[in-house]
């Protein structure tokens, strides 16, 4: 018997296609931003979107805060949609607000927050000071931050999307932690979301949460796709190779980010910035010709030089 | 926390280098001038270490509380909360220094320092007039504007080095209830600067512990017996 999800996987696999070509038939020149169907429900998202740890954290400082607000127009205006954030992040929430506002970009993107406290009883009123915060009418996404009182909270977000107050509902986790918990959860309950970190380094996701997610039609985030820049300082001493220029790549921040939205499991990527230059270079990655997997082989190769 | 072990210091750091200065430089540009103030109390402090003048017990104790609850309010609570929820938590720490320094060294009169003579006691000064005069040409020599520079009795970390430096020469085991604040910022202050890869986290723990070499000494009375 066809289940609701099951139809949605199909459809969102043939919208995947089509977007998602490979390598040998895309065109370099092509300027349709790449995106990856939400498993739960078909809807499309650019592969790359723009997380907040760090460097939306700049309190009340208005040069800093318009520097933010600049980083999310030039984000959205290269075709990007999901911004991530996280009551842990402090102020982060804040400045999204602010620019958010500013920019008037509220209704162009494609929210993502967190719940991040081990109150279950006090989740419904973080929640609700962080739409204020972002000052939006809802959430697109709740994830539970680093599964922190996931048992608790769960069924508030499952309530919350019954009742149309929430769209998606996710887990997260960074840097390898709980992955068994993880794995259990996205077994276990009807999560649309799960995030986790990967990049051409960290690669553990690859054995068994990755194919999860596609097995139980879960979409993934991933994060630290850089490793807070560690990565890309590493290979800042390597000469770009000419086999980028294959995959339209311009960088190595772009090779990376290929790497990650290349696995077919992968929905997004979402790389941290506060540099309206990175931004611009980031969303490039989610254009043009992704690697196979031969070249996938290459990057890491590369990386485990660096 | 589970799986504690895999954090790292930078783990816990919830902002960037520039975003901490820059916070430092609006503050200090939103407080002027009370930088002078400060400057002030912590040239005073010294002065009245090395004077011995009468009641200078009580007035230390009282002109450190002040910088304390002030560097409470207006620095962690009312700024760096905004990029660090634990600075609400400093806040309340930075109170609790300020409240006992008026129970135990204003109301009570329970400070008695050590001799102002001798090795440990030109160490401790030292240190006072570092923290109070030099610690803010930090800011230059590490390529920050001066307009970030960390002056005493207004930024947390080198009124908690002088702190430490001043509450080392009280007698008597009541120095330890008042060491406990002061040497724990050193260390978080030391923390937070590594993470951000800051010289200066060395700095500050070098300085906290040079100043809490006197009370590290011994008993107050070999310590004092040391001085003469």
């Amino acid at each position: 018997m066809w289940s609701r999800r099951r139809a949605l996987r199909m459809l969102a696999a043939a919208g995947a296609c089509a977007v998602l070509r490979p390598p040998a038939t895309a065109s370099a020149q092509s300027r349709t931003v790449l995106t990856r169907p939400i498993p739960s429900s078909g809807e499309a998202l650019p592969v790359v979107g723009l997380g907040s740890w760090i460097t939306f954290n700049v309190g009340d400082d208005p040069v800093a805060r318009d520097a933010c607000t600049d980083v999310m127009r030039h984000f959205v205006a290269a075709g990007g949609r999901m911004i991530d954030s996280s009551p842990m992040y402090a102020s982060s929430q804040d400045v999204i607000g602010y620019g958010l506002h500013k920019a008037a970009l509220t209704e162009r993107i494609f929210s993502a927050e967190k719940v991040w406290t081990s109150s279950g009883a006090q989740g419904h009123e973080q929640i609700e000071r962080s739409r204020q915060k972002w000052q939006v009418r809802r959430f697109d996404l709740l994830q539970i931050h680093n599964l922190l009182a996931w048992q608790e909270h769960l069924p508030t977000l499952f309530a919350m999307k019954a009742a149309g107050q929430v769209r998606y509902v996710g887990i997260t986790t960074s840097e390898g932690r709980r992955h068994r918990d993880i794995e259990q959860l996205m077994r276990s309950q009807a999560i649309d979301f799960v995030q986790v970190t990967y990049n051409p380094v960290d690669r553990e996701v690859e054995e068994r949460i990755l194919p999860l997610a596609r097995d139980r039609d879960i979409a993934v985030i991933v994060n630290r796709p850089f490793r807070q820049g560690a990565l890309l300082r590493a290979l800042a001493r390597q000469p770009l190779p000419p086999w980028a220029a294959d995959i339209d790549c311009a960088s190595w921040a772009q090779v990376v980010l290929k790497f990650i939205v290349s696995h077919p499991a992968v929905t997004c990527a979402i790389p941290a910035t506060s540099n309206v230059a990175h931004v611009r270079e980031n969303m490039n990655a989610a254009y043009g010709r992704l690697p196979d997997g031969a070249l996938r082989s290459r990057i890491i190769a590369a990386m485990e030089r660096a | 926390m589970s799986e504690w072990w895999t954090y790292r210091l930078t783990s816990f750091l919830l902002f960037s280098p520039r975003t901490y200065y820059r916070l430092i430089e609006l503050y200090n540009l939103a407080i002027w001038p009370a930088q002078l103030a400060g400057i002030a109390i912590g040239l005073a402090i010294l002065g009245l270490l090395i004077g011995k003048r009468r009641h200078c017990e009580r007035i230390i104790a009282g002109l450190l509380a002040v910088c304390w609850l002030w560097i409470a309010l207006a620095f962690h609570y009312q700024r760096y909360a905004q990029i660090n929820w634990a600075a609400t938590w400093f806040a309340v720490a930075f109170g609790c220094e300020a409240l006992l320094l008026v129970v135990v060294g204003v109301l009570a009169n329970r400070l008695a320092f050590q001799t102002a003579r001798g090795g440990v006691a030109w160490l401790a000064t030292s240190i006072i007039a570092v923290a109070v005069v030099g610690y803010p040409l930090l800011a230059a020599l590490t390529g920050r504007p001066w307009t970030a520079a960390e002056m005493f009795g207004v930024a947390a970390d080198p009124t908690a080095i002088a702190s430490v430096a001043v509450l080392a020469l009280v007698r008597g085991r009541i120095r330890w209830l008042l060491l406990v604040i002061p040497v724990l910022w050193c260390a978080v202050a030391a923390a937070t600067l590594w993470a951000m890869n800051a010289p200066q986290g060395w700095i500050v723990l070098a300085a906290g512990l040079l100043a809490l070499w006197p009370a590290l000494l011994g008993s107050p009375h070999d310590a004092a017996a040391a001085m003469r």
